[in-house]
């Protein structure tokens, strides 16, 4: 059996599929880490649920300015050409359809797209953010994730068991594994990693995966 | 026209037991945590204003702004998108023990169910929520074959707002991102009262600079030095 992909290496392939000059929002988290492998020449301006399009990296130590922050409330800088705005304006920008991607982590994705990555189910304090927002309105919503839970479960399923963030909103999942389409509420695979047979891969997934026209070998490098 | 206010206690001491008070900001940023103190410090003195509904993005970090409200009991209900912090203490010790009520929003729709209210548009259709637990009881309908999720307006008896410059006029100008959701709340709120790190003549704003218009303004106080939340959170500080 083949290693499966480090996170950096989830992101890395996530940010390949990014397009130069797209608008792009990235959740909180693991989806951050995207960013650190835009291909280099590739334009990209990131937006934040509250209120900047156009942040750049995290100011050094020392001079952090608090109320210049993304989303998971950590300090950002603005890029020349960057602008403000209010929290209306920023998610007139996500559900009106001006974002061209928006990258989210998932508890559970199911092949018709559905997807939960929000709540655990009850006994928690529950906390939604701008996620129920995200996957409305950009036009790719692609999730990275493990392929499995800790515990070993897939987490590409037939029907999600988790309380939904959306229905029928994920266009493609990154995996540790694979890549991974949702077309015509399928799951077809686009990627996978070379050292690992379809079987396998199919063990580890929770619905059927399909292949149309091939399969391409899943090829990250160390990063 | 002055909407100075000679004092941050007289600027909210009409606030009322039971009153909704929209509180800007987005975590720290644009925390007005001024405005709060003075709020806890009258509450501390006369037990008043109590059983609040809070409206703000979070329900409060370590022991500072809403998280001190929270603890020191003066909050009855919170209607956020994200109770979950860095240090959500003071909001989940009290929501466990059944002892706050919680309304959970998505933060888009949270944002526009604000503006709603601010513009006089009782209920509106988001595609957010649909097919979820947070679309339970709400109406739905079809437009071009998608579905939307109808949500109502949300306004407030009070907000309380953190600007950067303020003319006398109630004109305002946010710092950076602190600005989230503090114009939409000024629109939303019967009284909207605002700290102002600057406090400038009329005129001194550039009319094509105005990000809050003055009629959304009741009350501005000055707040020359104003702490940040965060800043504060990270120094592990109280109020």
């Amino acid at each position: 059996m083949t290693a499966k992909l480090t996170n950096a290496q989830i992101a890395w392939r996530a940010a390949q599929d990014i397009p130069d000059g797209a608008y792009v929002n990235l959740g909180i988290g693991f989806p951050e880490m995207v960013a650190k492998f835009k291909p280099e020449g590739r334009e990209v301006i990131y937006h934040t649920e509250n209120g900047i399009l156009d942040f750049g990296e995290a100011p050094p130590a020392g001079q952090e300015d608090w109320d210049l922050i993304n989303a998971g409330k950590k300090p950002v800088t603005l890029k020349p050409g960057a602008a403000l705005f209010h929290h209306a304006d920023s998610f007139a920008m996500v559900r009106g359809g001006h974002l061209d991607v928006a990258i989210l982590g998932a508890f559970e994705v199911a092949e018709n797209g559905d997807l939960a990555n929000w709540s655990t189910g009850p006994g928690s304090v529950p906390a939604v953010g701008g996620a129920m927002d995200l996957v409305h309105g950009a036009k790719r919503v692609a999730v990275i994730t493990d392929h499995v839970t800790k515990g070993g479960k897939p987490k590409l399923v037939k029907k999600c068991s988790l309380p939904l963030t959306g229905v029928g909103c994920v266009t493609t999942v990154y995996t540790s594994l694979a890549v991974v389409d949702i077309v015509n509420a399928r799951f077809v695979l686009r990627e996978k990693l070379p050292g690992m047979s379809l079987d396998e891969l199919q063990g580890l997934t929770g619905a059927t995966l399909l292949v149309n026209g091939g399969v391409k070998d899943l090829i990250v490098p160390e990063v | 026209m002055n909407k100075i206010f000679p004092s941050i206690e007289a600027a909210i001491e009409d606030i009322q037991d039971g009153s909704s008070v929209m509180i800007g900001g987005f975590g720290g940023s644009g925390a007005p945590i001024e405005l709060i103190g003075a709020l806890l410090h009258r509450y501390r003195k006369t037990g008043s204003p109590g059983s609040l509904t809070v409206i703000n993005n979070n329900a409060g970090t370590g022991g500072i702004g809403i998280a001190a409200m929270i603890d020191a009991g003066m909050v009855a209900k919170m209607i956020c998108s994200f109770p979950r912090t860095s240090q959500p203490r003071a909001f989940t010790e009290r929501y466990l023990a059944g002892e706050i009520e919680l309304e959970l929003v998505p933060q888009g729709t949270l944002a526009e169910r604000i503006r709603a209210g601010g513009a006089g548009i009782p209920a509106f259709y988001t595609p957010t929520s649909y097919g979820t637990d947070l679309a339970k009881g709400k109406p739905v309908a079809e437009f071009e074959g998608r579905h939307y999720v109808q949500e109502r307006w949300l306004k407030a008896d009070v907000a309380l707002i953190k600007a950067e410059t303020a003319d006398h006029k109630g004109n305002l100008i946010y710092n950076k991102a602190a600005r989230n959701f503090a114009p939409l709340m000024a629109m939303a709120a019967r009284t909207t009262i605002v700290q102002a790190t600057h406090i400038v003549e009329p005129g001194a704003i550039e009319p094509e600079h105005v990000v809050t218009p003055g009629i959304f303004v009741d009350r501005i106080v000055e707040v020359a030095d104003p702490r940040q939340e965060e800043v504060l959170v990270r120094e592990g500080a109280t109020q």
